[in-house]
């Protein structure tokens, strides 16, 4: 990590760039925070570990408009969404330098804390650590393997390749150990009353905090339709049945095509709602129809679903 | 004192819940909240640290009702032979009905010593003239029986806001001693429930309960939050806080979700708003964050328009307009719900933190 | 009819309106009658009540008419967003929902006994000042000197015109100075903004000042009035900020320790100079 702090520090001082977007060592050992660095001073700070599973993308959507280059880390998941931004005109290019950081994988704390409590360090989790995660807490010491500890999008890793970068840093690893679409298959098993009990039982938890919508890269509407203050039902009532039926599903739809399954949503939901869940389904049915789609993968290809050619499906198909 | 083996709890709640409803921490979706109790509930989470959202539904709940309005339109054709008030023919009349108040005893089993105390802090704001009896009666009718927490967590910091998690002040108060549970009647209220279940307890002597109480107060001292320094906060400090260049620095990751309100057990903001039902209109209360871009938005325009203000508002509101308001009591209670839910990881430790180090002159 | 209303203050009343008067293009005033008759409540001059159409809104307006009038409440609003646009879409004989009073009041019973008084007011900022107006008039022997200065974008945009001319002008040692922004056919009277001609005119310091108006010309006025040698302590005015409760409780309108519906909205100026500057 330190050759990575190292290399910010040039790109600051060499006038590359004049301000870095990565993380910030956080008060605990696994709670770093997405931060804005514009010194080599405040860099000190910088904080790169299995923790950083935070996908920076988004915020580069108001770092570009700022004056001079900023410099983001993207892990190669987040290469997507950057590319999806770029697509959609949200972030500009120009006024980014993509420093591609290499990734192993990174951690799920709630998966560490299970049946462990007052930690007090962790360590191993760096880019180049072990493959067992040593925890100390105040109740003793433990290890866990840190392929237990992913957080579930990268057992479905999309790859070890990064589809944008102006430098790379690191070495990065294909975590895929499980079929993508593998949890899309068995809820498609289920009987549409056991799939309506299963969304509606996860769903329920749902507080209505839009912390999926807020951190959702391809969420980038400059105002929500449900922050929408001209219809007095928006946001906040989380009255069961819309909470089941509508805010959740809306959102699937108007990401469908330019989600690029990067995760986040599942990852802030404090409640634990697998609501990628939803979004897969929709990237299963595209590629099932069109042929295989990857939303940020090539800034420049047509997402199938705002194109159109005589051999699309008919409505009315199902996936 | 009496005690009760952790293995018949479910007697014990079953018991309980043929009394009266009874919310106490369930398990669902893999989640821990708290629930109405139903035979069969998954009650495996019951001794869980945190549930994911505080206590504080069963008295300030997340959506409520608060009455309905009646909507008759009279036909234009009808207006003139229509009904009248002061003197005028009615166009469209409404009919207010408030919706009922709680008017039945419940119980919350298993909070903890830290949401104990949030219900004071609740009680200040809703209880404070005038007073808000939709409230007023789920606190009339609620009886907390109170959980002493066995195994504290890094994220907990109670101790700092002068909470004993080892002695929770409620109707009753329990312990987890070794297999057993130990339950101490604190209140009437507290006396009365547990007449009604005593014959599943046995009598236990109360000096079991002092090493428990004594153990917990060791590991509190040994977390890593519990020493944080409240020095510069409380009434009196705005002028101190408000402008200074830390929040700057602190906010910029928020995402401007409503997270940490909605987790907390001492926010208490809240919207009114409407549905449209079939024959009139149904006026609710739901929780609101002052973290979303809309909670002061006016035609105008106004206030609080940057997330860095509403950022900001949050932490000023609990660590020094509170305090400044209701008699130096602090608006949070040092759950560590925002700590471990944030998904930013921003949180009310880190703001204290920040503004310790900048008291000190190192660098934020 | 139902007899809840006393269960909760957040359960409003049910009022009638028996009459609407088009002050201006977009200001109308609603006068609001209890369906028995007489008023929905008593007030102070300066207070606020939640007014509401149900399946639309509720906001907070003040109470334009004065505690004196015995017969029924009136609100002037001015059309600027969706409840106000609602709200200028009824008619006499719809019932909207009423709830307060709310707030605390201008202290036309203590501080302000005995003395004069200036009143400065823009636009629609006259509403709350000319609860107060009318109180003062009614029980005339109790104050001073009174002087109201009020302006507005054009002559069509002064609100209560006819009261103004019928009733304060030519109530006894009261002084009204009217002014619009720009010129206008079949206006002789002054031209310019409020706070230019508040120098103009050049009030003595032996009064308290009321001011009522656009952000913008609040902060142009208080400047006036302290060249003017008037001190903060002397100088009142009231707050708007988005309210849901109106009881200091729902935390939208909180600016530091206070809650601008429960502890204003009427605030002396050495009062809001304490506050954080977010209002």
């Amino acid at each position: 990590m330190q050759g990575l702090k190292d290399r910010l520090k040039e790109l600051l001082t060499d006038g590359t760039v004049v301000r870095i977007l990565g993380w910030k060592k956080g008060d605990m050992p696994y709670n770093p925070e997405p931060a804005i660095f514009n010194s080599a001073e405040e860099l000190e700070d910088f904080v790169y570990d299995g923790f950083c599973g935070a996908n920076l993308s988004k915020m580069m959507i108001e770092a570009t408009k700022l004056e001079g280059k900023t410099a983001v880390c993207l892990k190669p998941c987040d290469t997507y969404s950057f590319n999806q931004l770029i697509r959609e005109h949200r972030v500009n290019r120009d006024n980014a330098y993509i420093v591609a950081v290499g990734c192993r994988g990174k951690l799920d704390i709630e998966k560490i804390k299970k049946g462990t409590k007052g930690i007090t360090a962790v360590s191993g989790t760096e880019l180049d650590g072990s493959d067992e995660i040593t925890v100390n807490t105040i109740y003793g010491d433990k290890t866990v393997a840190y392929t237990d500890a992913l957080l579930d999008r990268c057992h479905v890793c999309k790859g070890k390749e990064h589809m944008i970068s102006d430098e790379i840093w690191g070495e990065s690893k294909d975590t895929a150990d499980r079929e993508r679409f593998e949890e899309i298959e068995r809820i498609e098993a289920m009987s549409p009353e056991e799939r309506f009990e299963f969304f509606k039982k996860e769903l329920s938890k749902c507080i209505r905090c839009n912390a999926c919508r807020n951190v959702c890269p391809a969420c980038s509407c400059r105002k929500c339709i449900f922050d929408n203050t001209k219809f007095d039902a928006q946001q906040k009532a989380n009255v069961v049945s819309f909470e089941e039926r509508m805010f959740h599903i809306i959102r699937a739809f108007h990401v469908a095509g330019r989600c690029t399954d990067c995760g986040e949503c599942s990852r802030v939901c404090p409640e634990g709602i697998p609501l990628h869940l939803f979004n897969r389904k929709f990237i299963k049915d595209i590629d099932k129809f069109y042929g295989e789609f990857q939303a940020g993968k090539d800034p420049e290809a047509q997402c199938p679903l705002t194109d159109f050619t005589f051999e699309d499906i008919e409505p009315g198909e199902r996936g | 004192m009496y005690k009760i083996a952790i293995k018949d709890l479910d007697t014990l709640f079953s018991k309980i819940a043929a009394e009266q409803e009874l919310i106490l921490p369930l398990k669902k979706a893999g989640q821990y909240n708290f629930g109405v109790y139903e035979e069969g509930a998954d009650t495996e989470g019951i001794l869980v640290n945190k549930t994911v959202k505080s206590a504080k539904d069963a008295f300030f709940p997340q959506f409520e009702t608060l009455y309905n309005v009646r909507k008759t339109i009279t036909p234009a054709d009808e207006l003139a032979n229509g009904e009248e008030a002061s003197g005028t023919k009615i166009r469209t009349k409404l009919e207010v009905s408030m919706e009922d108040l709680k008017d039945k005893d419940f119980v919350v089993f298993g909070m903890r010593a830290c949401d104990v105390k949030a219900v004071d802090v609740l009680d200040k704001v809703f209880l404070s003239d005038p007073v808000d009896n939709y409230y007023k009666a789920r606190r009339d009718h609620g009886i907390i029986v109170a959980l002493a927490c066995h195994e504290p967590e890094e994220s907990c910091f109670c101790t700092v806001f002068g909470i004993d998690p080892a002695d929770p002040k409620a109707d009753v108060a329990t312990w987890v001693v070794g297999e057993d549970l130990y339950w101490k009647p604190l209140t009437d209220k507290g006396t009365a429930l547990t007449e009604g279940v005593k014959d599943l307890f046995a009598d236990a002597d109360e000096q079991a309960i002092e090493e428990e109480k004594a153990n917990i107060k060791a590991i509190m001292d040994k977390l890593p939050n519990t020493k944080l320094s409240l020095e510069g906060w409380g009434a009196g400090k705005t002028d101190e806080k408000f402008g200074s260049d830390v929040w700057a620095k602190l906010y910029n990751p928020c995402l401007g979700c409503g997270t940490c309100t909605f987790v907390c057990p001492t926010c208490q903001c809240y919207d009114i708003k409407d549905y449209t039902t079939k024959d009139g209109i149904e006026r609710y209360r739901c929780w609101d964050s002052c973290m979303y871009s809309d909670f002061t938005l006016m035609a105008g325009g106004q206030n609080r328009t940057t997330q860095l203000q509403r950022f900001r508002q949050r932490f000023m509101h609990k660590l020094v307009y509170f305090p400044d308001r209701y008699d130096g009591m602090y608006s949070c209670v040092g759950c560590g719900r925002c700590v471990d839910k944030c998904p930013q990881s921003l949180n009310i430790v880190k703001v204290i933190k920040a503004f310790g180090k900048e008291n000190k002159g190192g660098a934020v | 009819m139902c007899d809840c209303s006393s269960k909760d203050i957040l359960v409003p009343q049910v009022g009638i309106i028996t009459g609407i008067t088009q002050e201006t293009p977009d200001v109308k005033t609603f006068r609001v009658n209890a369906p028995n008759g007489g008023k929905l409540f008593e007030h102070m001059p300066g207070q606020c009540a939640m007014v509401c159409v149900p399946g639309v809104s509720e906001g907070m307006f003040s109470i334009t008419s004065s505690p004196t009038n015995k017969e029924y409440q009136e609100f002037s609003i001015k059309k600027c967003g969706i409840l106000t646009e609602q709200l200028h879409s009824l008619e006499v004989g719809d019932m909207v929902t009423v709830r307060g009073p709310y707030g605390n009041n201008f202290p036309v019973e203590t501080e302000f006994k005995g003395k004069n008084l200036l009143f400065i007011a823009g636009g629609i900022g006259l509403a709350p000042l000319r609860s107060v107006i009318n109180y003062c008039l009614d029980n005339r022997e109790n104050y001073g000197r009174i002087d109201i200065l009020y302006g507005s974008r054009s002559a069509d945009d002064l609100v209560k015109l006819q009261e103004i001319q019928d009733v304060w002008m030519k109530a006894p040692n009261v002084n009204v100075y009217l002014t619009i922004d720009r010129e206008q056919e079949g206006w002789d009277g002054h031209v310019g903004f409020v706070p230019t001609y508040l120098k103009e005119i050049g009030f003595k310091t032996d009064c308290i000042g009321i001011v009522c108006g656009p952000p913008i010309m609040i902060k142009f006025v208080l400047q006036g009035l302290k060249e003017m040698g008037f001190t903060d302590e002397q100088i009142y005015t009231t707050l708007e900020l988005r309210m849901k409760c109106g009881i200091g409780k729902c935390g939208r309108c909180n600016i530091g320790s206070k809650f601008v519906c429960k502890d204003g909205p009427v605030f002396r100026f050495d009062q809001i100079d304490e506050l954080p500057n977010e209002y």
